[in-house]
């Protein structure tokens, strides 16, 4: 079962929700925690797990062949994303725009293109405690955050429980990121910011057919706004994490609230139970 | 030769466009006989890489130089390979700015003078 942790808005706490669960499911489940926040990792920060092994991640970039090339212009013309240009008899690549798609050595006529790879970020696998944990790592300089995520999804469990900590937004990389999860856990905070992306987020996992639920982060007096529009979209709010001194000192020295307030524990579990129930997915094949 | 303008209208009398590869149009000119054609720039709406996108489009008028606000380092690459002149810092009206470069003010730039995604804010400060 893939559970992915998104929220539209930054900050709002993904990352103290996938890594309460992770810690949480961990006695009962084997648990799999993806970061595919791959702009700014901080799961590790968390659970301080043993990294065990470090690749680079690459993606594929036309490499041209000039003797074979006669300029046709048909690789140009296919890129989506003007990667690749044809002037006259010079063809001008630009890898850092690449996508890796594949098209233009598909397409091209004369085999005059093969692939290369080019690094653009790294994945880091390790485990603590129960948990395997893996990391991806966009480099500094690089724009395409999509191919990292994919990487480090490959890396999902299909027994036991795969949490997937997400990016915040709604664009590329985190519909890469939750696409694919049999559940979203959406992690909002009770402000007009948290509301205004919390909806664009429902927007997106509705689009891409993956149920929801809601994670009230900060919880208090001004919850209301954020309920109402819950009610309305018919989407469960499934737990409420109050705004709370102990937690905010917890969480700013890296500690889970699993680890750090052990009584948590237990809502957490309730909450994947939930989550199960919602999915009909009862223990059946998760179990460990 | 031709000669290509990022423009910030559809004649003469209007403004050059500091942009280039997000520019809405270019106008095509003969400086010659001051003949000329407004060309709607199809790469302004490239997700990326709007600056080769836009440089290919207009490559294929046959221009021998650009006359721009300002150009990043894809666009200069793509221009360069094609071999077109690019002119950069120019501003003001487009007709004066095609005098001045037919009295030979203006001397081509060999490199980029904007960094990448100048142009995405419109070509104010980023």
């Amino acid at each position: 079962m893939i559970i992915s942790i998104a929220s539209g808005k930054g900050g709002t706490g993904k990352t103290l929700v996938a890594t309460s669960l992770a810690r949480s499911l961990m006695d009962t489940y084997s648990v799999t925690l993806l970061d595919c926040d791959v702009e700014e990792p901080n799961v590790h920060l968390f659970i301080n797990p043993e990294i065990t092994s470090t690749e680079e991640v690459t993606i594929k970039v036309p490499q041209v062949r000039q003797d074979r090339c006669n300029h046709c212009g048909k690789c140009s013309e296919a890129c989506a994303f003007n990667a690749i240009a044809v002037l006259g008899d010079t063809v001008l690549t630009f890898p850092e725009l690449c996508h890796g798609c594949g098209a233009c050595s598909y397409l091209c006529p004369r085999q005059a293109i093969s692939e290369t790879p080019y690094r653009i970020g790294t994945l880091e696998k390790g485990s603590v405690a129960g948990i395997d944990f893996v990391k991806g790592q966009l480099d500094i300089g690089r724009a395409m955050a999509t191919p990292v995520v994919r990487r480090v999804k490959q890396c999902r469990s299909d027994e036991g429980i795969t949490l997937i900590d997400a990016s915040p937004g709604t664009s590329c990389p985190v519909i890469e990121a939750v696409n694919g999860s049999d559940f979203c856990l959406l992690v909002t905070e009770p402000t007009p910011f948290g509301l205004n992306d919390l909806s664009l987020a429902v927007e997106a996992v509705k689009q891409l057919g993956i149920p929801c639920g809601v994670v009230i982060n900060r919880a208090g007096r001004f919850n209301e706004a954020v309920e109402q529009y819950c009610r309305k979209e018919n989407i469960p709010v499934l737990l409420k994490i109050p705004l709370d001194l102990k937690i905010a000192c917890l969480y700013s020295e890296g500690i889970t609230l699993a680890d750090g307030l052990p009584e948590w524990k237990m809502e957490f579990k309730q909450l994947a139970e939930r989550i199960m129930e919602l999915i009909g997915e009862r223990n059946c094949n998760t179990q460990r | 030769m031709n000669i290509a303008i990022s423009a910030s209208g559809p004649s003469l009398d209007a403004q050059v466009n500091p942009r280039f590869g997000r520019c809405e149009q270019f106008i095509i000119l003969d400086p010659e006989t001051m003949q000329f054609k407004v060309l709607a720039n199809t790469g302004q709406s490239a997700g990326g890489g709007a600056g080769i996108a836009t440089a290919q489009y207009i490559v294929k008028e046959g221009i021998g130089a650009v006359l721009t606000g300002n150009c990043g380092p894809n666009a200069h690459q793509v221009l360069s390979a094609a071999g077109v002149k690019v002119i950069t810092g120019v501003s003001g009206n487009i007709r004066e700015a095609v005098e001045l470069y037919k009295s030979g003010n203006y001397s081509s730039s060999d490199q980029a003078n904007v960094g990448d995604h100048f142009g995405m804010s419109k070509g104010s400060n980023r």
